[in-house]
């Protein structure tokens, strides 16, 4: 054992399958979970004579990933290469991706480093590819099963520079694009039916060496568990190669979880030659500033800009920010719900959402994006409130009735009689017919029993039915 | 000799292709001289000549996002030699 210390460097590739109704470059249903291979153009299927044309979201989309991440080049031309190899998941031979002028290059993504600051890690690009089939191997002994239904999906490769330092912040910087992209709406970020993965090139070297070690690449790691693991064993290996004299040999490794291990995948002699070439099918795709800036207008805020506005503009906690940031349905419920206040704050949007309406949707095992009550109503409801038209115990039952109903909270106050009695006279009747009923209790209370204070404010509550102000019944009482 | 026997096993490996050990003098000949052909291309002077992706003055095409294919599952897997519920099967290609 040696005494050097050892630096971890990371970068990641990110295949986000983006959610288009239609292949990259053809019209074949892209559903997933469809029986095997019966979403198979002649265009996956290899068939001789066919041509590859380009699904014009996929381009929208890639833009709006660029423009999320702050990219310095989107491409006004951007072009396709094939990448040549032999798999039987891939019938052509080649796979259509963008090797030189890909679609969007030189973005920034921030995210918390290991040191609990905000570190930036760039990103190379992001280039438009299509999807292999997949291959079935534990369903016959001496073939392999194939499905081409994946075969053409669209997808857009995200290639990080080596700027991660620990399986941790690789975690991070993927968790953080995962948001971005599903937050987009280009991708639905579903990890299990593989829409969302990663490969991890990583290597070491001596701390405060500048040049890198040979790396390895883990392949197609589909968990934010795996990642962190998988990378972890993975410097554990290098480590001890080096330590015990050896080299790290520049290969792709697999991750097995069952058996917690890396192990090579590719033999050595095989010479990994993709032969890439332009793309005599596809012609280069043009596009303007302006067909850009028009995409503009699909991104949205996203949860780290969100928190920050709610905590400094809003008043808001930072646990409760991060809590309804981080739910896409529910911060645009939030941000609706905020927009309409007349009177409320937003705080008391930002607690009924957490508290009484979350444990509502429980209840009733839905969720934000049910929408059972809409944002003019909790809006009204809370200006009611702010108002003290309603107390606080009264506006969960108005809550409840709003739920899947077409009225006002003013409505259902007024229609239900619940507004509450702050009518001094009414109110100091309603005390003094408690007194006259209940003359030892009352007693008690002069003679400085505050307990009996509480019976009478209690009382009150459950005579107006919860309607009654609190504070203005203690204020009879103390008057009294 | 522009290809020689090492380069010829190399791309028989990349191409799938089984090339018998008598056969590869007599590629790498034949492949000489397309490469010898091809060679020539290199003598033209393109110093002042502008790279081109396409001899066609045209860009991409672009297509809306619908489905328009209709499914040929069954015409497609009654070309393949083996098939079993619905997959193509293939040798085994598990790493």
């Amino acid at each position: 054992m040696s005494d050097i210390q050892w630096e971890t460097v990371i970068g990641l590739e990110i295949h986000t399958q983006l959610k288009t109704k239609s292949k990259l470059f053809a019209g074949t249903d892209t559903t997933y979970g469809a029986s095997p291979n019966s979403q198979v153009s002649l265009l996956e299927a290899a068939v001789p004579g066919t041509l590859p044309v380009f699904n014009e979201k996929v381009l929208r989309y890639a833009i709006r990933f660029g423009l999320a991440v702050g990219a310095k080049v989107i491409a006004k031309e951007s072009r396709f290469d094939r990448k040549n190899y032999f798999y039987p998941d891939s019938p052509k031979g080649y796979q259509i991706t963008q090797l030189n002028h890909p679609i969007v290059e030189h973005g920034l993504l921030a995210i918390q480093g290991d040191d609990g600051k905000q570190k930036k890690i760039r990103i190379n690009r992001a280039h438009i590819e299509e999807d292999a089939g997949k291959s079935v191997h534990d369903k016959y002994a001496e073939f392999s099963g194939i499905d081409l239904n994946r075969c053409g999906t669209p997808l857009i490769e995200i290639v990080s520079e080596p700027d991660l330092s620990s399986a941790k912040e690789a975690v991070a910087y993927m968790k953080e694009i995962h948001t971005i992209v599903t937050h987009l709406g280009i991708c639905d970020g579903n990890m299990q039916e593989g829409s969302f993965r990663c490969d991890a090139n990583v290597s070491i070297r001596p701390k405060g060496q500048q040049k890198l070690g040979t790396r390895t690449e883990l392949k197609n790691i589909n968990s934010f568990r795996f990642v962190e693991k998988a990378i972890n064993l993975e410097v554990k290996r290098q480590i001890k190669v080096i330590e015990s004299g050896q080299k790290v040999v520049q290969e792709t490794r697999l991750y097995d979880a069952d058996k917690h291990e890396t192990r090579s995948m590719r033999s050595k002699e095989e010479a990994n030659d993709y032969r890439y070439f332009p793309d005599p099918d596809l012609l280069p795709v043009h596009i303007d500033q302006a067909y850009i800036d028009n995409e503009k207008q699909f991104i949205p805020e996203f949860p780290a800009a969100k928190i920050q506005r709610y905590v400094e503009d809003l008043g808001i906690k930072t646990d409760d920010a991060n809590t309804i940031a981080n739910g896409k349905e529910l911060s645009l419920f939030f941000d609706d719900t905020v927009a309409l206040l007349k009177q409320a704050k937003a705080i008391s949007v930002a607690n009924m959402l957490l508290g009484e309406y979350s444990a509502l949707l429980k209840a009733k095992d839905t969720g934000f994006e049910s929408q059972p009550i809409k944002a003019s109503q909790l809006s009204g409801l809370l200006d009611e409130l702010a108002l003290g038209n309603i107390s606080h115990k009264i506006s969960k039952v108005v809550l409840e009735k709003l739920w899947n109903s077409d009225l006002t909270a003013t409505t259902i106050i007024k229609q239900e009689g619940l507004a509450q009695v702050s009518d001094s006279s009414e109110l100091e009747a309603i005390v003094k017919d408690l007194i006259s009923k209940n003359q030892s209790q009352f007693q008690e209370y002069k003679e400085g029993n505050m307990k009996m204070f509480n019976f009478f404010v209690g009382q009150v509550m459950k005579g107006t039915k919860g309607r009654a102000n609190p504070a203005q019944v203690k204020s009879i009482l103390e008057k009294l | 000799m522009l290809i020689n026997r090492k380069e010829v096993e190399q791309i028989a490996v990349l191409a799938k292709l089984s090339v018998s050990e008598g056969e590869i003098d007599a590629i790498a000949a034949s492949m000489d001289s397309v490469v010898e052909m091809i060679n020539h291309i290199n003598e033209a002077d393109t110093n002042a000549v502008k790279p081109m992706a396409n001899p066609m003055d045209a860009v991409q095409r672009l297509r809306a996002d619908v489905v328009t294919e209709k499914s040929n599952k069954d015409k497609l897997l009654s070309l393949s030699s083996q098939v079993d519920e619905d997959y193509y099967l293939v040798p085994t290609v598990v790493e």
